[in-house]
């Protein structure tokens, strides 16, 4: 716990703010994913409590990003369970809408809408999906992207934005639709050093107002702060999970030391 | 550091002098010439070649084009003048001088009763009233030649602005509908008038009873409510059916109730508001319809149905669900994989032996259906082609977001894939319109047949060049046009400049 520690937020981070409720907001069970006859992820068993802000790392191609987009049904699983918010993830559409509704997602690459405003980016989906009077939806976006300090951008277009603004706006476009959930792959990996700060930083703001958050992200600076658990991946399974103390200075599995000792240098 | 300098260097200016004028030959044309043209031995040969092919071009067509001749009733009148000027080579535009009318409408007849009434009215009392020359059943010797005095009598210029009213009022409304469309700046209540404008469009140009196309608007208006109300009461699918028994009963004749009389509602409605108030224009068949006018006529027509027929084909060749996919696929490669003119020759011919018989299915309408299928087949490729470009996150994005397929596709998808597909949906316009010259063949009087009647006339028999150039000019304008608004409406659309 030395080199890995470079402050990733200018003030103290106060972890006893976050509180994890008996609550279940998402839990899978056994569930499997094939491409093709590629078997992408195996018997994947996860409980995720309200409030908890849990990190996946993993090699690349071990299956993070599919297992978080088969949470909100971007990727369709063929075995097991997948129930979110109490809503279990099937191939109805209704049920598939309800969940993206209450599931906010951030991509690497941001995916705004390039052909509209800042403001319309994220006034959109609650118009449309939310039925929300364009006037009211305006001002929810103004407050969230106020929130994620980018409120001068409002009538740019994405393109006039540099990436790291661009990624708070998109987390600003998912915030706007109220949320219980955000998922995360790798938010911060297109980013450049000074951005990928002010992205976490957003981020951390959230999980100390209490989001549910997954966010796959190689930032292990974020997981020790943030997150109270830390979920390794690879070829497909869940090797390993536990609270980031001791699955960083003490892991148990082979492949977890191996991927440890690549990603943190020694 | 600047002391030893001052040791190592003998002479160093201290004083700036000012800039000089540069010498001659390094300014303003003669430097431009230098630099752009003659930049190198090769670059210096290619100007000379290029200058003297463009003077040899011009120096053919430009004496040939200036000093036409405007005024002449005949091809050999012409020839006279020429040779009586002593010049070489002259156009003979007087065809045009004479002709534009036709060549711009073909035999569509001008409202003579007006250009009478207002222009010629002394010398319509004199040949016994209104009613003697223009009455019921006097299509007589007298009348034409009453008819075609007066228009020899007050011009050509003054027969196209109001014998030719309602071709060109069709026309202004025209550019009125289309503005708010292309220009998003003005005001958006403009969309009703667009919205009305094809009903506008047909009572002016085919004329008959007012009633008629407001009824048809209407029973539209009227089929989408009920599929509403049903839709709102008892779900989509209902509401769809209810829509479509509406649209049946008003329009045709459904087939349980095929002889009470009834049904189809529409001609009764329309008679009942006809006899209560007869307003309407001089019924004016499709086989009178001709020229440039018909150009326009088939070109937008088709313009503004396979837009949105091609966006739905190109949609449904990406649906997941096997069996729209195949169709869509099938009838693109068909109407695509078969030349435009074969098309036309079966609406011309082979449909009315597919028709059930009895039925007068309007030619003109049939090669407006036939030409906006072709060109949807071009444009739902277009389209894809847009479509594919798009990155998948944005799908994502949109999936994520909650948006529904719908929703998705025409706030996220359609906006940036038809944007992208800019040139190509233009260029697929471009075709069309030209490509509507092609009916001659079918019988039809577009610009380029008119030609041939011009020509097959004592007075022009054997002028050619004058009448083409003329009609390629006014399909140029309209091109030109389409070409230029794409590139503005490129620029305009485009938000990924820092
Ligand atoms: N659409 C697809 N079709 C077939 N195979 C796929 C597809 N998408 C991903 N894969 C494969 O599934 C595996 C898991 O991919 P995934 O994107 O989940 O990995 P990841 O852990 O997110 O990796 P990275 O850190 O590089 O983003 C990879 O081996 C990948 O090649
Ligand atoms: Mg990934």
């Amino acid at each position: 716990m030395t080199e890995l520690q470079t402050p990733i937020a200018e003030r103290e981070i106060d972890r006893s703010q976050m509180k994890v409720s008996d609550e279940i907001a998402i839990e899978i069970n056994n569930m499997n994913k094939w491409y093709g006859t590629f078997h992408v992820l195996r018997d994947i068993n996860l409980t995720v409590n309200r409030g908890e802000r849990i990190v996946i790392c993993g090699p690349s191609g071990s299956g993070k990003s599919t297992l978080i987009r088969c949470i909100n049904a971007l990727e369709e699983h063929q075995k097991g369970s997948i129930v979110v918010d109490g809503t279990l993830l099937s191939n109805d559409l209704k049920n598939i809408d309800k969940i993206r509704s209450e599931v906010g997602m951030v991509f690497q690459h941001f995916n705004l809408f390039p052909h509209l405003t800042i403001l319309e980016n994220c006034t959109l989906a609650p118009i449309w999906v939310r039925k929300i009077p364009k006037r009211e939806a305006e001002e929810t976006a103004m407050y969230f992207l106020e929130k994620v300090k980018i409120p001068e951008q409002a009538l740019k277009y994405p393109g006039q934005l540099s990436g790291g603004q661009q990624q708070r706006v998109a987390i600003a476009r998912s915030l706007c639709m109220r949320p219980r959930i955000m998922l995360f792959d790798e938010p911060t990996s297109a980013l450049d050093p000074e951005m990928i700060k002010e992205v976490l930083d957003t981020m951390i703001q959230l999980a100390e107002e209490g989001m549910t958050m997954l966010c796959v992200t190689h930032e292990m600076g974020f997981a020790r702060s943030v997150a109270n658990r830390v979920i390794f991946m690879d070829q497909g399974q869940i090797v390993e999970q536990n609270e980031p103390e001791p699955f960083f200075t003490d892991p148990q599995n082979e492949r977890t030391k191996l991927f440890l000792s690549q990603i943190l240098g020694h | 550091m600047s002391d030893t300098h001052a040791h190592s260097v003998a002479f160093a200016r201290d004083t700036m002098l000012p800039p000089a004028p540069p010498p001659p030959g390094e300014t303003g044309a003669i430097r431009w010439i230098r630099e752009n043209l003659f930049s190198s031995w090769s670059n210096g040969l290619l100007t000379i070649v290029s200058i003297y092919l463009i003077w040899s071009i011009l120096s053919a067509i430009l004496p040939w084009t200036l000093q036409g001749i405007w005024d002449a009733g005949s091809l050999g009148e012409c020839r006279a003048i020429r040779d009586e000027r002593g010049l070489s080579t002259a156009a003979c535009w007087a065809v045009i001088n004479e002709r534009w009318l036709q060549i711009l409408f073909g035999f569509y007849p001008t409202d003579n009763q007006l250009l009478a009434s207002w222009f010629y009215s002394d010398e319509l009392a004199a040949a016994g009233g209104l009613e003697a020359v223009f009455g019921p059943g006097s299509n007589s010797t007298a009348r034409i030649e009453f008819i075609a005095a007066m228009k020899a009598d007050i011009g050509n210029l003054v027969v196209f602005f109001f014998g030719y009213w309602r071709p060109l009022m069709a026309l202004a409304l025209l550019v009125v509908a289309v503005a708010p469309i292309l220009y998003s700046s003005l005001p958006r209540k403009l969309l009703w008038f667009s919205l009305a404008y094809p009903f506008v469009a047909v009572f002016l140009l085919w004329g008959g009873t007012i009633w008629g196309p407001v009824s048809v608007a209407v029973g539209l208006v009227a089929a989408i409510l009920v599929g509403r109300v049903v839709a709102a009461a008892s779900g989509a699918l209902l509401g769809m059916l209810a829509g479509i028994v509406a649209v049946l009963a008003i329009f045709l004749n459904p087939l349980p109730f095929a002889d009470i009389g009834l049904f189809p509602l529409l001609p009764h409605v329309t008679g009942v508001l006809n006899a209560a108030m007869p307003i309407g224009l001089e019924a004016i068949p499709s086989d009178d319809f001709g020229g440039f006018m018909l150009a326009i006529i088939i070109g937008t027509s088709g313009i503004v149905l396979s837009l949105p027929l091609g966006i739905v084909l190109a949609l449904g060749r990406q649906s997941s669900m096997p069996l729209i996919k195949w169709i869509c696929v099938t009838f693109i490669e068909v109407i695509r994989g078969v030349p435009l003119i074969v098309w036309l020759f079966t609406a011309s011919l082979l449909l009315n032996y597919f028709l059930p018989p009895g039925t007068n299915f309007d030619l003109l309408l049939r090669v407006i259906i036939m030409v906006t299928l072709f060109a949807s087949a071009y444009l739902a490729e277009v389209v894809r082609g847009g479509l594919a470009a798009l990155p998948k996150g944005q799908y994502e994005a949109a999936d994520s977001l909650g948006l529904d397929y719908w929703k998705a596709m025409r706030l996220i998808v359609l906006p940036q894939a038809l944007k992208i597909s800019i040139p190509g949906i233009v260029n697929t316009f471009i075709g069309l319109f030209k490509d509507t010259t092609l009916v001659v063949f079918i019988g039809l009087r577009d610009p380029l047949g008119l030609t041939n009647a011009i020509r097959a006339t004592a007075e022009w028999n054997g002028i050619y060049w004058e009448l083409y150039i003329f009609v390629g000019l006014l399909f140029f304008v309209f091109c030109f046009f389409m070409s230029r608004y794409s590139m503005y409406l490129e620029r305009k659309l485009q938000t990924d400049r820092r």
